[in-house]
Formats: structure tokens, sequence, C-alpha cells
């Protein structure tokens, strides 16, 4: 293992060190280095009366949640372990911070960790007064959705829930509202990944899971963990068709309708890349004929080094196209 | 052999040492069907138990119980992911039912059926799905199924118990949780949780024996 770490037990504490400063003017770091429980907040504070946003998991999936605090986004982030959810104790501080007055959203991925330390995250900060609302993203199609699995992952989809639900905070809508608003986000979102190359958890210091050379696990989610079928390499194209045709499925998108197209990397692929699987993914839309209104092309939910990418599609009417175009001050998006 | 507030001491120190030197094969299980963390997130929780521990001076009148919550806010704070919640319930309940000096074999039963409630309500998974419930649900059951014997047999008859479970586990398919992502394919896996929950019940004996 490779990686620009000193001490790979110290990896996410370091790398929130170097994030505080060099994003001061938009977050304040709470609890490095032992100092208590580790939390990310939106610098200045609360908002007063305006909806607060939290939201959190493992590490290891920058810029997710972090690179998400600031105006028109989340109020608070909480940071796990890599890819371990965090702790009720780093939670509910952060439901503190977040509370102006109005209450506070918390957006949970569904992954059994996250679930269950939010949960109890949440009965605490309750009883200390504050009022919270839970919205659960669900939006990946590989898995399915049944008795028989712990639910749909919340993946790349997070992204589209907070920026969308920050905008409706931050045109002052209530609790209930800004719950409601981040509830259609959900119920219009979907995504689904590949992996290409698995990555390495830094404390581990091996691979998550074993990829053959000319292997591809189609279906995963943000840790590499599979949901569909691991197949032969094969070409951009058709890997994009095995991607995207489900989430459209899934989604039922027809003829006529809008979307915003979201190629999102793994944090082990080129840019360059991802344009390609952007490029086919429109192409293959078009054929639908359903219009691309909104883009986003980047990594940010990723999966440490891992080659890969994931598809979402989130289906857009005019106020969800709205809010996506209010504006948003953080550390890894701003317009 | 008396099961009071000092054995729950070392039973935290003896589940830390178990842990401590079987994280890697815990952390190998979870690369198969989860995420590849579980020893890792469980020894640093039981790290913190015994420096929690070291720090906090027994009480001439500490309870197994007092020792039981202090393990599970502990292991709540610090674990993380899935096993954090799950162990830390089923530790804060087991401390509900044996706030008292010594257990006798009816209270080693119930700390174990506390346990298992609080695992099951947090996680709502039953027995059968591939979790840490095929290891707690067989221990408690044979806990009550040995009452009457001695306390220490109890343990014994509850680890045994624990150990198959999780054995059990291997050609399971899983429901709950991140090996349910893997459908048939989380067959002939052993579930890490399982068999860390038979690795703690084994250190409960262990310190039990110790003199």
């Amino acid at each position: 293992m490779k990686k620009l770490l000193d001490d790979p037990e110290n990896a996410v504490d370091d790398s929130l060190t170097g994030f505080a400063a060099a994003h001061a003017d938009l977050v304040e770091v709470h609890g490095l280095h032992g100092a208590g429980p580790v939390f990310v907040s939106r610098a200045g504070g609360a908002v007063a009366g305006k909806v607060g946003l939290v939201s959190g998991g493992g590490s290891g999936h920058e810029p997710l949640h972090a690179g998400f605090v600031g105006a028109g986004m989340l109020d608070a982030a909480v940071p796990g372990a890599v890819f371990t959810s965090p702790t009720p104790d780093q939670i509910t501080p952060a439901i503190q911070a977040a509370d102006g007055g109005a209450g506070v959203l918390a957006i949970v991925k569904n992954y059994t960790g996250d679930v269950l330390n939010f949960e109890t995250a949440v009965e605490l900060a309750e009883a200390e007064d504050v009022q919270v609302a839970t919205v659960l993203v669900n939006d990946d199609v590989a898995v399915e959705d049944s008795l028989y699995t712990a639910g749909r992952r919340g993946v790349a989809g997070t992204v589209m829930v907070e920026k969308i639900a920050g905008a409706a905070a931050a045109r002052g809508d209530d609790l209930a509202g800004v719950q409601a608003v981040a509830e259609r986000v959900v119920a219009n979102v979907r995504s689904m990944g590949v992996a290409l190359a698995a990555c390495t958890v830094p404390h581990v210091g091996k691979p998550s899971f074993d990829l053959g050379e000319g292997e591809i696990e189609i279906g995963i989610g943000i840790h590499g963990e599979p949901g569909r079928q691991r197949i032969a390499m094969t070409s951009a194209s058709e890997i994009t068709r095995l991607l995207l045709e489900p989430v459209a499925d899934d989604l039922h998108v027809a003829s006529g309708e809008r979307v915003l197209l979201f190629v999102n990397g793994m944090g082990g692929t080129p840019q360059s890349e991802l344009y390609v699987v952007y490029g086919r993914a429109r192409a293959l839309l078009e054929e639908r004929g359903v219009t691309v209104a909104r883009s986003l092309v980047g990594n940010y939910v990723t999966s440490l080094e891992m080659q890969g990418a994931s598809i979402t599609l989130l289906r857009l009417d005019d106020e969800l196209e709205q809010l996506w175009d209010a504006p948003v001050h953080t550390a890894a998006m701003h317009w | 052999m008396t099961l009071d507030a000092a054995w729950a001491r070392r039973w935290a120190a003896q589940a830390a040492a178990t842990v401590a030197a079987a994280k890697d094969d815990l952390t190998e299980l979870d690369r198969q069907i989860g995420d590849g963390d579980h020893g890792h997130n469980l020894d640093r929780g039981f790290r913190a138990v015994v420096a929690k521990l070291d720090a906090t001076p027994a009480a001439a009148d500490e309870t197994v119980g007092a020792v039981l919550k202090l393990v599970a806010t502990t292991l709540m704070s610090t674990v993380g992911g899935a096993a954090g919640p799950l162990y830390g319930t089923a530790f804060l309940r087991a401390a509900k039912v044996t706030d008292r000096e010594e257990l006798d074999a009816p209270a080693v039963v119930a700390l174990l059926e506390a346990a298992v409630e609080g695992i099951t309500a947090r996680g709502h998974a039953t027995t059968g799905e591939k979790t840490m419930v095929d290891a707690w649900q067989p221990a408690a059951e044979a806990a009550a199924g040995a009452d009457g014997a001695t306390t220490l047999a109890v343990l014994e008859a509850a680890a045994a118990a624990a150990d198959a479970g999780a054995t059990a586990t291997i050609p399971l398919v899983a429901t709950k949780g991140r090996a349910s992502y893997l459908g048939e394919r989380s067959a002939g896996h052993e579930d890490p949780g399982a068999r860390s929950t038979a690795l703690l019940l084994a250190a409960a004996v262990a310190a039990a024996e110790e003199p």
C-alpha cells in the first residue's frame, strides 16, 4: 500500500485538519486529535430561523459530506472512520450545532450502520429538545428493495438530496417543507455504479475486495460491495449501457421528460473517462426521447482510490430545477 | 468462582485481548461479505473500553451492571458501523438486568436474554439471516436450557452454542446487513458479527475461570 499518509490510524483526523485549514471561511472542524467527538459545522454557526441540514457517514467518500457544508447546502457533517458510519456521540452534537431554532433535517444514506447510529443520535437530540426529521436516501437500483436485503443503498444521489434540500432550507421552507422536498428528490433519483478495481482502506492495508485483472463488478455500492454481477471487462459504451438502462427503467423515465444526468467518479478514474461515460449516457437518453436539462460530472461520492463510476438520474420538474440552480457555496460545489 | 463486578471487568479485558488477537481474522471474514473493517472497529472499541475502565477505579459497591453500562456506552461511541449500536445496545440492556453485585445462574440467563432482545430490537433481525443474532440467540437459549447448573456451566453452554451458531452461518444466505447485497454469493462465508459474538462469550467464560 502506497498512500500519502503519516499514520494510517490518524488518516481521517490528519485529512480533516488540512480540510479545516483550507476552508476556514466555510467550516469549523470540532474534536480533532482526541479533543472530543469529531464533526464539521458551518463557520459562524447555525443560521437563526433556518432549518438545519445534517448528513454524515463513513470517511473515504470525499468530498461527501464535509465538502458540502456551506451556504445553500449542509449546516453540519459527521465523518466516521474510513467506510464506517459515525457514532451517536458525534452525530448528536452535529445536529445541535445545525439547529438554528427551526429544527434539523438529517439526511441518512440507507446503510445499516448509518441508519442505526443516526436513529440513536436523533433520539438523543430530541431528548435535548431539538426537533429532528429524517430522510433516508436509497437511490441504488443494483440492490433489490425487498424483505431479503437491507434495502436499497444510499449512494451518489445523496448529493442531489443535499443540494436541493439545502436550497429549500435556504429559501426559508419550514422543516416539514424541507423534508417533503428531500423526499421528492429521493423518490425521483436513481443510481448504479461499477468498480474496475478495488480500493485500500488505510488502516486495513489491503484491497477491500478481490477483483481479477480482467473483471469488473457491476452494481457496486460506494464501498465496492457488490449488487448485481461480476463480468469480464468490456467497452465504455457497454458499461454505460449496463448502468444507465436499469437506472432509467427503474425511474420509468419517459420520452419528453427532463432529467439531471450525474456521472460520478469513484476516486481513481480520470475526468476524461467520466466524460466518455457521460457522452454515451446522454446519447442513450436522447434515443429514449429524454432531455438532459442539467449535468454534473466529477468525483463527488468517492470510494478512496477505487477505479469506477456511477450514473445517477434525477427526474426534474420546474421547482427541483430551480432549487438545483440556486446559489451554493461549499468547498466542493459552488455556483 | 463469583460473577461479580470484578468478573465483568475481567470479561472486558479478556474480550479486548481476544478481539485484538483476532482482529485480522474478523476483518478478513468481513472482507469476504462486508466492507472489511469489523475486526479493526471492534478492536478500536475494546481498546477504548479498557482505557475507560483503567481510568475508572472500581468502587466497593460496584455492580456488574455498572461495568457493563460503561462497556456499552464506550462501544457505542467508538465502534461505529452497525456493530457499534448493536453491541452497545446488547451491553446496555444486559446492564439494566444486572445492576447487582453478584450474578447467579438465572441472572446470567437474564443477561443474555436482555442482550438478544436489545440486538433484535435495534437491528430488526431474527435468526437465519446471517447476522450476530445467529450466535446470540442460541447462546441465550442454551443458557436458559442449562438453568440450574453453576454460573460457569451456564456461561460455557452459552459460549459453546454461540460458537456453533457462528459456524452454522457459513452456508446461510444473508438477508440483513451489508452481506445481504451479495445475495446467494454470501453463502460459504462465516458472518463476522456472529464470530465476534462467539469470541466475546468465550471471553466471558475465560474471565469466569480466572481465580
